[in-house]
């Protein structure tokens, strides 16, 4: 009986005793968690991704844990909507449903912007081959310079499922996705200043002059997914999502569908995400050298995808004799509307009398299909080059 | 192929597909708004 009850409270502090004999990386992973639990709260960056991607971390870390182990909740959760790609998708239904196109479409030349806004994709593909990533791992990791979460997850998931990358850096991948994202306004504003000039930074734009019937804004959405499914049709489910999202909403005749993309389906596949990916984040497999030079690469993407859009803004604006402001090139990046309203701001700062904001968005809009494109294209010279 | 041919591939390729599928939209859009003026009448979105 006594050692029955030994026994029986020896199990209770078995977590304790696996903490304290190895369980170093779930502690540090654990304390990662409760940083991000106060990025998300105190802070505000990215709540709604980081706060069950940290609930995540912090399940799978704790000792003994069994939520990532075969029918564990998490594992379930992974396996079924991460394994097979369906939360991003379903999120970028609803991203669609929130993006309006119509400024793109009254001015489609800033289109070009959200081109140049994906040049850290691929310089940093290059710089990850060179670092020694395979090239399925460095794939994964220059898709971060697409600025889009739900892209990131879904290009280095793809390659988990095909057993070419850890699962476990698919959560790094995504954290960073999320972290670079939500600190925009911190890294792009300075890169502003260094290429550009006080004068270029106050030229005034006018107000976009095209006008946009709402039989246009119906017909794009599937005109971008039919260019897609014919160029490249690897990324089909991305931009077939997005432009699907866009479609319910400016179609005007199922508005409970579109609403329904943008919130209910939106947010249960966020939180269902989150707490996935948070679950690959366990201490052992996370924390490696990998995971360190995946951030700092996310920050070179995002970085080089800022230079990209201003500098094609520089070399319009010389091109134009002055009247592109170059400012509206950093917002050719998907963080959408947070890289519009950074270029408004920085373009007032300058010219109090300057409102970039419509071009911006038009910009950002375009960022938002480059990235998705970017993608797209990139997954089907994959298919062509025979890497999947 | 080996790493550095690969990750040029994909920059040339990769870069210049996206700036030319992106170039082909414009044109689309531009088409999109010729076919679809707006009407006389009909509340513009812009």
């Amino acid at each position: 009986m006594g050692d029955a009850i030994l026994n029986a409270l020896g199990a209770l502090f078995e977590g304790v005793r696996f903490l304290f004999s190895h369980g170093g990386p779930n502690a540090i992973m654990i304390a990662v968690a409760c940083v991000m639990f106060w990025l998300a709260i105190a802070k505000g960056v990215e709540p709604l991704l980081l706060l069950p991607i940290a609930f995540g971390c912090l399940l799978v870390n704790l000792p003994l844990s069994e939520v990532m182990a075969a029918g564990g909740v998490l594992k379930t959760l992974y396996d079924f909507g991460i394994g097979n790609e369906l939360f991003p998708l379903l999120i970028f239904v609803g991203i669609g449903s929130m993006t309006d196109f119509t400024p793109l479409l009254a001015n489609p030349k800033l289109l070009l912007f959200g081109a140049a806004g994906q040049l850290g994709i691929f310089l940093t593909l290059l710089l990850a081959l060179a670092l020694g990533f395979s090239k399925e791992e460095a794939v994964s990791v220059a898709a971060i310079g697409a600025c889009d979460g739900p892209t990131v997850i879904f290009v280095s998931n793809m390659f988990a499922g095909l057993g070419k990358i850890p699962t476990a850096m698919v959560g790094a991948l995504a954290v960073a996705a999320y972290s670079y994202m939500a600190l925009v306004p911190v890294i792009q504003p300075p890169i502003m200043r260094l290429l550009t000039t006080r004068r270029e930074r106050a030229v005034k734009m006018p107000s976009p002059k095209g006008k946009v019937s709402k039989a246009a804004l119906i017909a794009f959405p599937v005109v971008v997914t039919a260019i897609t499914g014919i160029i490249a049709p690897q990324g089909l489910p991305l931009m077939g999502m997005i432009m699907l999202g866009n479609f319910m909403k400016v179609s005007g005749v199922v508005p409970r569908l579109a609403n329904a993309a943008e919130n209910e389906i939106a947010n249960i596949a966020t939180l269902f995400l989150g707490l996935a990916i948070g679950g690959t984040m366990a201490g052992a497999q996370f924390l490696t050298r990998e995971t360190l030079m995946v951030f700092g690469l996310g920050l070179v993407a995002i970085t080089i995808d800022t230079v990209g859009g201003i500098l094609l803004g520089k070399a319009w604006y010389l091109l134009s004799g002055g009247k592109v402001n170059p400012l509206v090139g950093a917002a050719g990046i998907s963080a959408y509307p947070m890289a519009a309203r950074l270029v408004q701001n920085e373009g007032q700062r300058w010219n109090k009398h300057n409102y970039l904001l419509m071009h911006a968005m038009a910009a950002n809009t375009g960022g938002q299909i480059g990235s998705v494109m970017a993608a797209a294209i990139m997954l089907s010279l994959l298919k062509g080059l025979g890497v999947i | 192929m080996n790493n550095l041919a690969f990750g040029l591939t994909m920059l040339i390729v990769g870069m210049g597909g996206t700036l030319a599928t992106l170039f082909l939209l414009t044109l689309a859009i531009r088409a999109l708004a010729a076919f679809f003026p707006v009407r006389p009448g009909e509340k513009e979105d812009k």
